[in-house]
C-alpha cells in the first residue's frame, strides 16, 4: 500500500472519527431527554401523560422505521439548512444524528425503566419532586445501562457513516467502496476492515470498562 | 378499647387543634376504593407522639394504602389525616413534599441507591431538603455511628448484608430529624437474628431520642417485642385497638387472635382431636390470664386436684400474660370456672377428655 494510500487511510478514520463522535454526542444529548420523556410520561410514570407519551412514541417510531440511505437524502434540505452545504463530513453529521437520537431514545428508556419502582417511591418519600428523582435516582441508576446503550449507538453509527459516503462525507466507508471495491485494490478493504475491527473493539472495551466502573449494582 | 379515638370524626375542616398537640399523625374516617373492593374504609386512628404504634393486619388488609395515605403517596377519597395537626388531604404534589421531609420511612427491600455510597443514601434526604455538603456530610457520619456503620460509610449498599443494608434504611429515614417514623414491613425480608436486632435498634431509637414510630407487619413477633399500643387491621377496617399485652392477654377478634395464633400457646391438634361435648372425664379449660394474676399462687390455690395439659407465661410490656391449659374433673368444672374467675382469668371450658391425654 502507498505512502498516498496511507495517507488517505489516516484522513478516512478522522473524517470517520468525527463523524461518529460528533454525531454521537449530539444523539446522547437529545435521546436521553427523549428517553427521560418517554419513561416520565408512560402511565405510571412520574409525570403520566399519555397523549405526549403516544405522540412522541409515534414520532421516534416513525423515525426509526425511515432506512438511513433514504433519511440521508431526505434530510438534504435540512442539512442545506443547518450547515450552509449537503456535501462533506460536517454535513453528514445532520441525517446521522437525526438518525441516531431515537435510536439512543428507546435504548435509554429501556434502562431507565428498569430502575426499581421502590427507589423512586422512596424518593418521593422523602420529599424530593420530578427533579430529584430523575437526577438522584433515575440517571444515576440506569447509568451503566445508558453508558452501555451509548457504547452500542457508536457502534452502530460507524456502520452508518460507511453509508455517509454517498453524500460526499468520506471516511472509511467510502475508502474501503471507492478504492477497495470499485478500483480493486484488495490491500485497501482489507487495511480498511482491520482499522474498523480495530476501532470497534476499542470503543466496545472502554464502554465495558467504564460499564463495569460504573456498575454498583451486584 | 377505641376510646383514644378522636369523636370528632366528622369536623374533618378544622385545620388545627388545640386538643391533639401530642398527635403526631391523625386520621378521621379515611376511605380508599381500587376498583370496587375498599382498601380503606373509615380508617380512623391516631398516632401519638413518642409511641410505637403496630399495625397488624394479613396481606391485601389494606396495611400499605394506610401507609402510603400517611406521607401522601396515595390520596384518600373521603376522610382527613392530619400531620403535626396540619391537615394534609386535599394538597397538591408540590405542597405535599415539605410533609413528606416531616416522615421518614424505611422498606420491606431497603430501597437504597446502589449508585450512591451508604453516606452518600444517608445524606440524601438533606440533599433534597437544600443543606450544604457539609453539614449533610456530618450528619450522616453521626447517623452512621448511631446504626453501627460508621466503618461502611464509603461503601456501597450492593457490599452489605440485608441488616446493614435496613440500618442504612433507618440512618436515611432519621437524617432530616423527622417527627414519625414508618416502617414498612422493615424485618419481613430478614432472618430472624437479624430481625431482632434491628427491632432492638427501633426500640433504641425510640426512646433515645423520642422517636414516634408506626410499624407496619404481619408478623405479630415485632408488635409483641417492640410496641406500645397494636392496631388491627381487616379488610380495610380496624377492627382492634388498644396496648399490646391488652390486645395479646384478651383479643376480642377472630382476627387478632388468627394472628396471634403463632406466637401463644394453642391446644395441641392431637387434643382437640379428642374433645367431646359430653360431660364425662376431665373437661380441658382454657384460662387467659394478665397483669398481677398471672404471677399470682393462683396454681396452688386451685380448689382441687388438675393437670397442667399446655401453656406458659409471657411478658409484653412488661407486664406478664398466661395463656394455660388445665384438666380438671369434670364435675368440679363449676366450681374451678368460678375460683378462676374470681381471681380476674378468662376461662373458656374446651370440650372433655374421657381418659388422660
Amino acid at each position: 500500500m502507498s505512502q498516498v494510500m496511507y495517507e488517505l487511510l489516516l484522513q478516512s478514520l478522522w473524517e470517520t472519527l468525527v463523524m461518529t463522535g460528533a454525531s454521537g454526542l449530539i444523539s446522547l444529548a437529545a435521546g436521553l431527554p427523549l428517553g427521560l420523556a418517554l419513561v416520565a410520561t408512560d402511565r405510571g410514570g412520574i409525570a403520566p401523560n399519555p397523549w405526549v407519551n403516544s405522540v412522541l412514541g409515534a414520532v421516534i417510531n416513525a423515525f426509526r422505521s425511515v432506512p438511513f440511505i433514504i433519511l440521508l437524502v431526505a434530510l438534504i434540505p435540512l442539512t442545506r439548512l443547518i450547515v450552509g452545504t449537503s456535501i462533506g463530513t460536517w454535513a453528514a453529521i445532520v441525517p446521522l444524528s437525526i438518525g441516531a437520537t431515537p435510536y439512543y431514545a428507546r435504548i435509554a428508556e429501556v434502562s431507565l425503566r428498569e430502575v426499581d419502582r421502590g427507589l423512586i417511591e422512596a424518593a418521593r418519600a422523602m420529599g424530593g419532586n420530578r427533579w430529584t428523582i430523575i437526577r438522584e435516582v433515575l440517571v444515576p441508576e440506569a447509568l451503566p445501562g445508558i453508558v452501555a446503550g451509548f457504547t452500542v449507538t457508536l457502534v452502530t453509527l460507524i456502520g452508518a457513516s460507511a453509508m455517509a459516503g454517498a453524500i460526499g462525507a468520506g471516511g472509511l466507508g467510502d475508502l474501503a467502496i471507492r478504492y477497495g471495491y470499485q478500483r480493486f485494490e484488495t490491500s485497501v478493504m482489507i487495511a480498511v476492515v482491520i482499522v474498523l475491527i480495530i476501532l470497534v473493539c476499542g470503543i466496545q472495551w472502554v464502554g465495558d470498562r467504564l460499564v463495569k466502573r460504573l456498575d454498583h449494582r451486584i | 378499647m377505641n376510646s383514644h379515638v378522636s369523636v370528632s370524626g366528622g369536623t374533618g375542616a378544622i385545620i388545627t387543634d388545640a386538643r391533639q398537640d401530642d398527635d403526631v399523625v391523625r386520621l378521621e374516617n379515611v376511605k380508599r376504593h381500587f376498583g370496587e373492593t375498599p382498601a380503606l374504609d373509615g380508617v380512623s386512628l391516631t398516632v401519638r407522639k413518642g409511641e410505637i404504634l403496630g399495625i397488624i393486619g394479613r396481606s391485601g388488609a389494606g396495611k400499605s394504602t394506610l401507609i402510603r395515605c400517611l406521607n401522601g403517596l396515595e390520596r384518600p377519597e373521603s376522610g382527613s389525616i392530619f400531620v403535626e395537626g396540619r391537615q394534609i388531604t386535599g394538597l397538591d404534589e408540590r405542597e405535599l413534599q415539605p410533609f413528606r421531609r416531616r416522615i421518614g420511612m424505611i422498606f420491606q427491600h431497603f430501597n437504597l441507591l446502589s449508585a450512591k455510597t451508604v453516606e452518600e443514601n444517608v445524606a440524601l434526604p438533606l440533599k433534597i431538603e437544600g443543606r450544604p455538603k457539609a453539614e449533610r456530610l456530618n450528619r450522616a457520619r453521626e447517623l452512621l455511628e448511631l446504626v453501627g456503620l460508621s466503618d461502611k460509610a464509603k461503601a456501597y449498599p450492593s457490599s452489605l448484608s440485608g441488616g446493614q443494608k435496613q440500618r442504612v434504611g433507618i440512618a436515611r429515614a432519621l437524617a432530616a430529624r423527622p417527627a414519625l417514623l414508618l416502617s414498612d414491613e422493615a424485618t419481613s425480608a430478614l432472618d430472624p437474628e437479624t430481625t431482632r436486632s434491628i427491632l432492638a435498634l427501633l426500640k433504641d431509637i425510640n426512646q433515645k431520642l423520642g422517636l414516634t414510630i408506626l410499624l407496619i407487619t404481619h408478623e405479630m413477633e415485632v408488635v409483641r417485642s417492640i410496641g406500645d399500643r397494636v392496631a388491627v387491621i381487616d379488610a380495610g377496617k380496624i377492627v382492634e385497638e388498644g396496648p399490646v399485652w391488652s390486645v395479646f392477654a384478651d383479643p376480642q377478634t377472630d382476627i387478632t387472635k388468627s394472628l396471634l395464633a403463632g406466637i401463644r400457646p394453642q391446644l395441641p391438634a392431637h387434643i382437640v382431636s379428642l374433645l367431646s361435648s359430653e360431660p364425662t372425664g376431665e373437661a380441658v379449660l382454657g384460662v387467659d390470664l394478665a397483669g398481677a394474676a398471672a404471677q399470682g399462687t393462683l396454681l396452688a390455690d386451685l380448689p382441687g386436684p388438675f393437670r397442667l395439659v399446655h401453656g406458659g407465661v409471657d411478658h409484653v410490656q412488661n407486664q406478664a400474660v398466661a395463656r394455660l391449659y388445665l384438666a380438671v374433673p369434670a364435675i368440679a368444672v363449676a366450681q374451678f370456672v368460678s375460683f378462676l374467675e374470681a381471681r380476674s382469668a378468662r376461662v373458656e371450658v374446651l370440650g372433655y377428655v374421657t381418659s388422660h391425654v
